[in-house]
């Protein structure tokens, strides 16, 4: 079973196919602001942020069984991004279209934040600085099995201002968990402003990770293939933290950079736009 | 209370390898020690650290594993305390945290130290169960219960050492979420849990001493209650006495006086609890319990009163 799962993921891994991975998020992002218009408030701009990303673990990172299931896990520590992890758990069709389009509206299964429970959801997150410890748990126990699963996990820039991330950080790299893999969602927006105005002092960060025994480095979080290149590439032993460089709302202009869109689902005009945008930016 | 956790903790580890125990920063009693010395990947711990040993174990329980979580009352469940809601109770998943020293039990700490109003908060969140052993025989039966148990999380509040033996010659055994009748009378009944039935268990010889017919009742299981057996105590007796350890708030007495309401029971509730309040002073368990009046003496002088 082992040998089939590193089998399925080397050809998956060499498969990763840069266009095909564009093509998958702009039509994420396209399904996305779909939903927005269904809803009065959705977080689009968190979910933009990184949607290469969490295509990155799925598409080119995560090793499949020989039936079809993820060997690996994947956790949404920053709950608010969960929408990505939607649109793609609907094509994988963990999820069904009707899940997705009744998305927090009365009889439907998916809320703004994941619950654990509902297919492919590896917990339960939307208050921040807790998918590192569950992540650590899960990466330990694995281990604890002999078994070769490596759990994802994706957190916001703002979750390694929480106490509670870096006591994770301590103890993973403390029990060597080298199947732990964290992907920093780098958008440099909190809630209220840039952190880098706000908070100087916490920059830089790979030599942070590193000081708490991690291997880390930094990347363009919109480059699906820098980011499966980055841990493929990885030395190893040592848990890993890759600290994606995005741009919150990015593919749609009005949006990156604008902390409105951390919570506001377009308008109709807006919609179109956005769409348009993205069509234009296809090529 | 803390040593038979530990003796049986270790002989249920060594039959079932799904059983882990995180600790954070706490010297592990008696056979803890040897559990972890045989199984030295089943002992985590996570240094002055409880988030993460609240958050680790829920990752663990999610991929199969039966870990307890343990350390004092106060850090297992206050300092952790969202990550407790969330992580374990939210996600609803088959984990232990074993708070030691329920109640004032570490006496001259200060209140950093003393759980006072833990079955309250525990008890409010969802899905969490929450049992208080009176003994080491019933901390042994609910630590059993614990490591099989497939129910959710659950809150377990020990004592500390050196609690007297009630229950092991019971012929009624220790089943979560009912009541344990220590004794049976017809006038008083005396509903008790945790370490503080040596006191109630005084109270009950002095009123048995006085002519009165006593039942004694080990309320180990706070949550879920056992709503039918309370409703039975306060139907059959003529006053019914709750002796608790505890903040008077979210206690076991309010709902027990809630019950009585809701049936409409004839009898007199006498409930008698720690005070809202923090209490600055030192000495020995008993002392401070005396403090917040909480002493045989007390409780004999308000229920003659």
């Amino acid at each position: 079973m082992q040998q089939n799962a590193i089998l399925t993921a080397v050809r998956r891994r060499n498969s990763f196919d840069a266009r095909a991975a564009r093509d998958r998020c702009r039509t994420y992002r396209r399904r996305i602001l779909e939903i927005s218009q269904q809803v009065t408030a959705l977080h689009v701009a968190p979910a933009f942020s990184c949607v290469e990303i969490t295509d990155a673990i799925y598409h080119g990172l995560m090793r499949r069984q020989p039936d079809g299931r993820y060997h690996d896990a994947f956790l949404m520590s920053k709950g608010h991004g969960c929408m990505i992890q939607y649109a793609i758990l609907e094509e994988l069709g963990e999820l069904t279209r009707q899940d997705l389009d009744l998305y927090c509206q009365p009889g439907g299964r998916l809320g703004a934040h994941p619950d654990y429970g509902t297919p492919g959801i590896g917990a339960s997150t939307g208050s921040l600085g807790h998918g590192m410890g569950i992540a650590t748990g899960q990466a330990y126990a694995e281990k604890l099995k002999g078994s070769d699963v490596a759990i994802h996990c994706v957190l916001s820039d703002g979750e390694f201002q929480e106490g509670s991330t870096w006591e994770a950080m301590m103890m993973a790299a403390n029990l060597r968990l080298d199947n732990l893999i964290g992907f920093m969602d780098y958008n440099d927006f909190g809630g209220l402003e840039r952190m880098s105005d706000g908070h100087r002092a916490f920059y830089p960060l790979v030599p942070k990770a590193e000081a708490f025994g991690w291997e880390a480095l930094e990347v363009d979080g919109h480059d699906g293939e820098a980011i499966v290149e980055a841990v493929m590439n990885r030395r190893g032993g040592k848990p890993m933290l890759v600290i994606c460089r995005t741009v919150k709302g990015k593919g749609v202009s009005y949006m990156e950079n604008v902390a409105i869109w951390h919570y506001r689902s377009p308008n109709k005009e807006e919609y179109q736009r956005a769409l348009k945008e993205l069509e234009d930016a296809a090529g | 209370m803390r040593n038979r956790f530990a003796d049986t903790f270790y002989e249920l580890g060594k039959a079932d390898p799904r059983l882990c125990v995180v600790v954070a920063d706490i010297s592990p009693a008696g056979s803890i020690a040897k559990f972890r010395t045989e199984f030295p990947h089943r002992f985590i711990n996570t240094g002055v650290a409880e988030q993460i040993m609240i958050g680790m174990v829920a990752g663990m329980a999610q991929r199969g594993l039966r870990p307890f979580a343990y350390t004092i009352a106060t850090f297992t469940l206050y300092r952790p305390f969202e990550m407790v809601r969330d992580d374990l109770c939210y996600q609803n998943l088959p984990v232990t945290i074993v708070g030691i020293g329920g109640g004032v039990t570490y006496s001259t700490l200060g209140a950093t130290h003393h759980a006072q109003e833990d079955v309250a908060i525990a008890t409010a969140i969802p899905n969490m169960s929450v049992i208080a052993p009176c003994d080491p025989a019933e901390a042994e039966a609910a630590t059993r219960w614990c490591a099989i148990q497939e129910r959710g999380p659950v809150y377990l509040r020990l004592g500390k050492a050196g609690e007297p033996d009630f229950t092991s010659k019971l012929d009624q055994p220790f089943v979560f979420g009912k009541l344990r009748h220590l004794r049976r009378g017809s006038d008083v009944c005396i509903l008790t849990y945790g370490a503080i039935m040596k006191m109630a268990a005084e109270v009950a010889d002095r009123l048995t001493a006085q002519g009165k017919s006593v039942s004694l009742v080990s309320v180990h299981t706070l949550k879920p209650l056992d709503i039918d057996g309370l409703a039975q105590m306060l139907t059959s007796h003529g006053e019914v006495v709750v002796i608790e350890e505890m903040s008077p708030q979210g206690s076991l007495g309010t709902k027990v006086k809630a019950l009585a309401y809701e049936r409409q029971a004839r009898c007199v509730v006498r409930c008698i609890s720690l005070q809202d309040d923090f209490i600055h002073v030192y000495g020995n368990h008993e002392d401070i319990l005396a403090a917040h009046g909480l002493s045989a003496d007390a409780i004999m002088a308000g229920l003659t009163r």
